[in-house]
């Protein structure tokens, strides 16, 4: 019997079994894919600071520093997002192939098993816990445990199978096409935005560099609002704003755009990352909130075996530790998600030129919309429920 | 007619944006391979959701 296992190798769920690991938990990683961290699905760009709260920065799996971001309005009105101290890298983009695999072996350094090519097809409730059901090579396997820690990602059977979340409606989802693209002629110090209702509709473009000339070049779209695939999306504003350089690598995904769940927990089982909608609506980063669940998640595990109880009463502690963390931030940034969403394109330009030229020194959403009231107090009315 | 969803696998990007959106997991993603199964009730949410346009409802 296991004291946790752990679904899914991606940031939460490796750091979920390193954090119970190391606290002196047995517990079991599994992964269904045979190699973690690829097929890649994600732009790969993460704050300094929500990175180094939880793992030691290594070169290796460092593609750019950003020292800012650059937000372009569908007129093209330039908005600069930056740190108003030279050499002041705020921003990393990462390399997750390389990232996801280290996390996976801190885990197993910290004394977790993981076995990859093994997915959880569901589990049973039994006396003393769970039993899980996977399915390793082919072959039915069968693991009890008092804990079952779901990080299975946007795809998230456990969390249905729990009835903890529903599943994803059409406007509660990005959907997300990518090319890594090679020769491309940009400032490596900046993330770039593109904003437009015929651009990317619900969503945005990025570009976000990698170093060596390289970007990852991609677009993330509502299905409830868009005309047709990600990919014609994107394959069009390459077009529009005139990208250059070769592709090297493709990458389809999708990011839950939900906001926050009421809990994350039930007897037996917790969910962290885009397993349970901890990825942010407005910008889709999730890497940043599945590290810090995967973390309050194996803290409680250890917390629960110690105490020998597994309830969801038990388990809300770990709902407190992610709520306190960033739950406030889904909650207002679902909200502002919705305003943008009203917003059509002559009202984003004139918004835009409001604040084009001002310095804002902070890269963030709080930041912009900080600027705007301060260009336009008509908007506290609309935006009052953002600060309450 | 009844439909359902078939996938085109030279187009599929193997990025599960359809398993998330399924209502009665009647998609599964085994590494690179979808599988659809029976009880697909031809929603066509997923079609609408792919990023690749991989997907399309059949007769059948
Ligand atoms: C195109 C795109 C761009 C993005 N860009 C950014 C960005 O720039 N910055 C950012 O912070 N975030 C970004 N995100 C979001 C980010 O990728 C996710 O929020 C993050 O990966 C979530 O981590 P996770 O550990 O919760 O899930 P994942 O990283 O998705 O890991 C889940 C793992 O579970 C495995 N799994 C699933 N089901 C099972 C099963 N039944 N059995 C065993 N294993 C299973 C999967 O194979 C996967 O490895 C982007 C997403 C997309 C799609
Ligand atoms: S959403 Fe499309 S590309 Fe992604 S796995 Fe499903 S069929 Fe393949
Ligand atoms: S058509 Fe509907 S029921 Fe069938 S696989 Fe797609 S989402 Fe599921």
């Amino acid at each position: 019997m296991f004291d946790v296992v752990v679904v899914g190798a991606g940031p939460a769920g490796s750091m979920a079994a390193k954090t119970a690991a190391e606290k002196g938990l047995s517990v079991l990683l599994v992964e269904k894919r045979q190699e973690i961290g690829t097929p890649v699905r994600c732009a790969e760009g993460i704050s300094k600071d929500s990175l180094s709260r939880f793992v030691e920065i290594d070169r290796k799996w460092i593609a750019a520093e950003v020292v800012g971001a650059k937000i372009y309005a569908p007129d093209m009105t330039e908005v600069v997002l930056a740190e108003e101290m030279a050499g002041n890298e705020v921003g990393f983009v990462l390399e997750r192939k390389i990232f996801d695999r280290h996390l996976a072996r801190l885990a197993a350094k910290a004394g977790a098993e993981v076995f990859v090519k093994t997915t959880a097809l569901g589990f049973e409730r039994t006396e003393g816990g769970l039993k899980v059901k996977l399915r390793r090579l082919g072959e039915d396997w069968e693991v009890e445990t008092k804990i079952l820690i779901g990080a299975d990602g946007v795809e998230s059977r456990i969390g249905r199978e729990a009835g903890i979340i529903k599943t994803l409606k059409m406007s509660e989802i990005e959907s997300c096409a990518q090319y890594l693209i090679s020769g491309i002629d940009i400032d490596e110090k900046y993330t770039y935005f593109y904003l437009g209702n015929d651009l990317a509709p619900g969503g945005y473009a990025w570009i976000f560099p990698k170093g060596d000339k390289s970007a990852n070049v991609g677009i993330g779209i509502l299905p409830s609002l868009a005309k047709m695939p990600a990919k014609q999306y994107l394959d069009r504003f390459i077009e529009k704003v005139g990208v250059r350089g070769k592709i090297v690598e493709f990458v389809a995904g999708a990011v839950p755009v939900y906001g926050e769940i009421s809990t994350a927990v039930t007897d037996n089982i917790m969910l962290c990352g885009d397993a349970a909608y901890h990825s942010d609506p407005i910008t889709g980063g999730g890497i940043a909130n599945a590290l810090a669940a995967g973390y309050h998640a194996g803290v409680v595990a250890a917390e629960a075996v110690e105490a020998k109880d597994y309830s969801a009463g038990f388990l809300r502690r770990y709902d407190e530790r992610w709520k306190s963390d960033f739950g406030l931030k889904l909650r207002r940034n679902k909200k502002l998600q919705e305003f943008f969403l009203k917003l059509d394109d002559a009202t984003l330009n004139r918004l835009a030129r409001s604040i084009s030229g001002k310095k804002i020194e902070e890269m963030s959403v709080q930041a912009i919309i900080m600027e705007l009231l301060k260009t336009n107090p008509s908007l506290i009315e609309v935006l009052k429920d953002f600060f309450s | 007619m009844p439909k359902k969803a078939v996938v085109d696998r030279r187009k599929c990007a193997y990025c599960g944006a359809c398993v998330a959106v399924c209502n009665l997991n009647a998609n599964e993603l085994i590494e690179t391979y979808l599988e659809i199964k029976d009880n697909c009730n031809g929603c066509g949410i997923c079609v609408r959701t792919c990023p690749m346009g991989a997907l399309s409802l059949m007769e059948v």
